[in-house]
């Protein structure tokens, strides 16, 4: 017993800095008390940043042009990743760009447990980014990110997953960069020689934009019951839902999984609830689309779970006030950094200059307004 | 009475107020747009020293009992202590850095190496002083509670050990610190009564940690050398307090720095906010690595001004703010850090004494002022206070010299009222003189007359007793029987 609360007393300065118990722990935790107000990690990460347990770390090993916009980085991560994440998640990432540090989250494009020949039989993830026209970082990641860049990284998540062993049929639907979760799906079962009858129906603007086309064709040359199609918009316009019981005509029996931009999911979504089908659909919507940035919106309060309607005008303090939560303040200007809370979805705008804060960014309530729908960890 | 109306006291209009913050926000703009791989690169840097600085300097404590271990030991454990706590700790604590995104260095959750835990100096320094910076009543860093800095406190007889008070504060600054923002913590959480309150736990934990790192676990460590060891974590500790106590008094005691009164908050607009900001706080000269021990803090009035800013940026901001004081005619007090903290160490010692003792009152004493200062003298090249009211606040005209195009502000308004208050004040003493002189002499007039009137009287007294010595026998007998 007394053992059991020195142990405790030794290990709670380290408690937060690595989940894993075990001696290390108490190790670190007598380092840090005489290391206070610092950890042994503050340390620790001077001397190779991929030690530090206080956070996942990687080092982008590889970067790999897929086409002429889009490329995959494989990434070896640092101390504590847990590589059983599920084929079809995502994981959050943090890149500095000019002394900011910038945060996303893509799909992991490689399946669990996955190491590649050429990184030393060492255990690597990827993602695949496309660039797009007005992101800024996106098109960082593709023509800007060398191997040896040390990245930030948060625990894979998501639950557009598939389990494993497989459904015996499969139909993924996709459009542009849609198709990076469903490769980890198909690199997963791939990998584990468990193809079923599995069908692809995937959308792009020209042949020239299709991303992991040629690994598509060796894929269904070493497992014939997989097929990919493809479907040009810049020929044919966009895919008709209608087509598709001429084209699949059994999709009604497939477990299916769609992802890609937010109007086609509306309308899968939309269609397979009229078929009565919603519970066999799996639909995976991209962070950028999953708020407009606008002007004011609904501002919810996770942990109170409060909600209120603002425009975009009224700072985020005085919506968190009017709507009874006990938000935390000062100033009231924007000079005390008291009211700093974590916006864990959406936007929103500092109302002084108009520069735009993001999920996971921290905002000052006081001189912060929505910026569309967002959400406030409080 | 210190500072009420702002306005009157800068001898700005309302339009010329909004102006200068408008330029003010322009500068922000431009550092704030600016920031990047640079700046991130600062901080980085001076993280990474600091902690290569403590490292060496704890290691090399292990030998202490050398002596030349012990003086580099102490010596390097000291810097690392200063910069850890100013250009660190006080600087991302600001939020300072907070644009990098980068939640390890983050003002939500940076930890300082002091006894009070950060969170509530965060609340007590970033919200009431940077808020209400230098207002009686509301800025609680006025004298941390214990000095009286400006006669518009009354005088207690404790203040009679001001000056030791002084010493005892700037040896032991970090628990000084410590127990004031405990106060305010505790003041803001509606005193709970109860001893286990969050407040006290949080103070306790952060105390007994520090106080254990410095003074058990690192003198054990180093074995036999554990007595040197402790001295020198005692030495380097007090050697910090010292440098933190200079720094922060020289940026907001020193004459110059002005008090405002509660009443200038009433309606405050964002320029006046401003305005406040720099005519309460104070500089003093430094090159850059003096700059750097002090966490840009010589810079104290850019700091106020924007206190987010990163302070590796506040040089270059002071020389924009330099150009908007002389453009707008306004002071910027500075000087010598030995200049600047004799001038705070004079206030300590001049108001340790009851205010009898005191020649100047709160409007015109060389440590706070106020628009009253101004009232009933006339400035030569400056509008009267009813010239002002009724053009400037009606046209926004300001009066500017046609010849120089320079405006006249309250720089001129200051050094003309530092001459017009001098003459009046030699006038004063001279009619007093000529008073004086005229009743000296009106009393020796008096004293001579009186003297004279005296001699007459003893002559007539002689005299009548000189003719009745002389008189007839009979004479003499009819006046006593007649």
């Amino acid at each position: 017993m007394v053992f059991k609360n020195v142990r405790e007393w030794l290990e709670a300065p380290a408690a937060s800095v690595a989940e894993r118990g075990g001696r290390l722990n108490v190790l670190r935790g007598a380092v840090a008390r005489v290391t206070t107000p610092l950890l042994p990690d503050d340390y620790l990460h001077l001397a190779n940043p991929l030690w530090s347990a206080r956070e996942l770390r990687g080092r982008v090993v590889e970067v790999r042009k897929e086409t002429a916009d889009s490329a995959t980085l494989v990434i070896k991560p640092g101390w504590g990743f847990d590589f059983k994440y599920q084929p079809g998640q995502y994981i959050g990432i943090g890149i500095l760009v000019e002394g900011r540090w910038h945060w996303r989250s893509y799909s992991l494009t490689c399946p669990p447990n996955w190491s590649e020949p050429g990184h030393g039989g060492k255990r690597v993830i990827s993602i695949a980014v496309k660039a797009m026209p007005e992101g800024f970082l996106s098109s960082h990641l593709v023509n800007g990110v060398k191997p040896g860049a040390v990245i930030r990284l948060q625990a894979p998540q998501g639950r557009f997953v598939m389990s494993f062993p497989p459904p015996d049929k499969v139909l993924f639907l996709t459009a542009g960069s849609g198709i990076t979760p469903v490769m980890a799906m198909l690199r997963g079962m791939d990998r584990r020689e468990r193809v079923t009858d599995v069908v692809h129906l995937h959308s792009a603007r020209t042949a020239e934009d299709v991303m992991f086309g040629n690994e598509l064709r060796a894929l269904h040359d070493r497992h014939p019951s997989f097929s990919t199609h493809l479907h040009l918009t810049g020929e044919n316009g966009k895919f008709k839902l209608t087509d598709l019981d001429e084209r699949f005509p059994d999709w009604r029996d497939r477990e299916t999984w769609a992802c890609g931009p937010a109007a086609m999911l509306d309308e899968i979504e939309k269609h397979w609830r009229e078929a009565g089908l919603s519970d066999k659909l799996h639909v995976e919507r991209f962070e950028a689309e999953r708020s407009a940035i606008g002007e004011g919106g609904t501002v919810t309060f996770a942990k109170s779970d409060r909600s209120v309607e603002v425009d975009g005008a009224t700072s985020l303090l005085e919506a968190g006030e009017s709507a009874g939560v006990q938000m935390p303040f000062g100033c009231r200007m924007g000079i005390c950094q008291t009211c700093v809370l974590t916006l864990s979805s959406g936007h929103a705008r500092d109302l002084r200059n108009g520069d735009e804060k993001r999920e996971g960014d921290k905002v000052q309530t006081c001189i912060s307004a929505a910026a569309g729908d967002c959400t406030l960890e409080i | 009475m210190a500072i009420t109306d702002i306005k009157a006291f800068a001898h700005l209009t309302e339009a010329d107020i909004e102006m200068l913050g408008q330029e003010l926000d322009a500068i922000r703009r431009s550092v704030e747009l600016s920031r990047g791989e640079r700046d991130a690169k600062y901080i980085r840097r001076t993280i990474a020293a600091q902690r290569g600085l403590e490292v060496a300097g704890r290691a090399i404590l292990f030998g202490s009992r050398n002596r030349w271990a012990w003086l580099t030991g102490t010596a390097l454990l000291s810097v690392a202590k200063i910069v850890e706590n100013m250009e660190l700790g006080h600087n991302i604590s600001h939020g300072q850095w907070d644009w990098m995104n980068d939640p390890e260095i983050h003002s939500t959750n940076w930890e300082w190496d002091q006894t009070g835990p950060s969170s509530q100096w965060r609340r007590a320094h970033n919200y009431s002083h940077h808020t209400y910076t230098n207002v009686l009543g509301k800025d609680e860093d006025l004298g941390f509670g214990i000095l009286r800095m400006t006669r518009d406190e009354p005088w207690r007889r404790v203040h009679l050990v001001q000056p030791v008070a002084n010493l005892i504060l700037a040896a032991t600054f970090e628990w000084g610190i410590a127990l004031h923002d405990w106060d305010a913590e505790k003041e803001l959480s509606g005193h709970p009564k109860k001893w286990n309150s969050e407040p006290n736990k949080e103070f306790a934990r952060k105390a007994a940690r520090q106080v254990a790192k410095d003074f058990v676990f690192y003198p054990a460590l180093t074995g036999p050398a554990w007595k040197s060891t402790l001295k020198a974590n005692a030495t380097a500790n007090l050697a910090r307090n010292l440098w933190a106590y200079a720094v922060i008094f020289c940026g907001h005691f020193p004459d110059g720095a002005e008090k405002f009164t509660v009443e200038q908050l009433d309606g405050e607009t964002s320029g006046e906010w401003y305005l406040r900001q720099m005519l309460g706080s104070a500089n003093f000269k430094a090159g850059p690595a003096m700059a750097f021990m002090s966490g840009n803090l010589c810079y104290q009035i850019e700091h106020h001004l924007f206190p987010d800013l990163p302070s590796n940026r506040y040089a270059e901001v002071a020389v924009k703010v330099r150009e908007l004081c002389d453009k707008y005619d306004l002071p910027y007090t500075t000087g010598s850090l030995g200049k600047q903290y004799l001038l705070a160490f004079r206030t300590i010692h001049k108001l340790a004494l009851p205010d009898k003792f005191l020649k100047r009152t709160a409007d015109d004493a060389p440590e706070t002022s106020s628009e009253r200062k101004f009232a009933g003298i006339t400035l030569p090249s400056l509008p009267t206070a009813a010239q002002m009211q009724e053009t400037w606040h009606d046209t926004h005209i300001i009066p500017v010299d046609p010849a120089t195009g320079q405006r006249y502000g309250l720089r001129s308004a200051m050094q003309e009222a530092r001459v017009v208050l001098k003459a009046k004040a030699k006038h004063e003493k001279e009619v007093l003189r000529e008073a004086r002189r005229a009743l000296k002499e009106k009393a020796r007039q008096e004293k001579q007359m009186l003297r004279e009137a005296g001699v007459a009287l003893q002559e007539r007294a002689r005299h009548e007793q000189e003719t009745l010595r002389h008189k007839p026998f009979w004479a003499k007998a009819t006046r006593r029987f007649g």
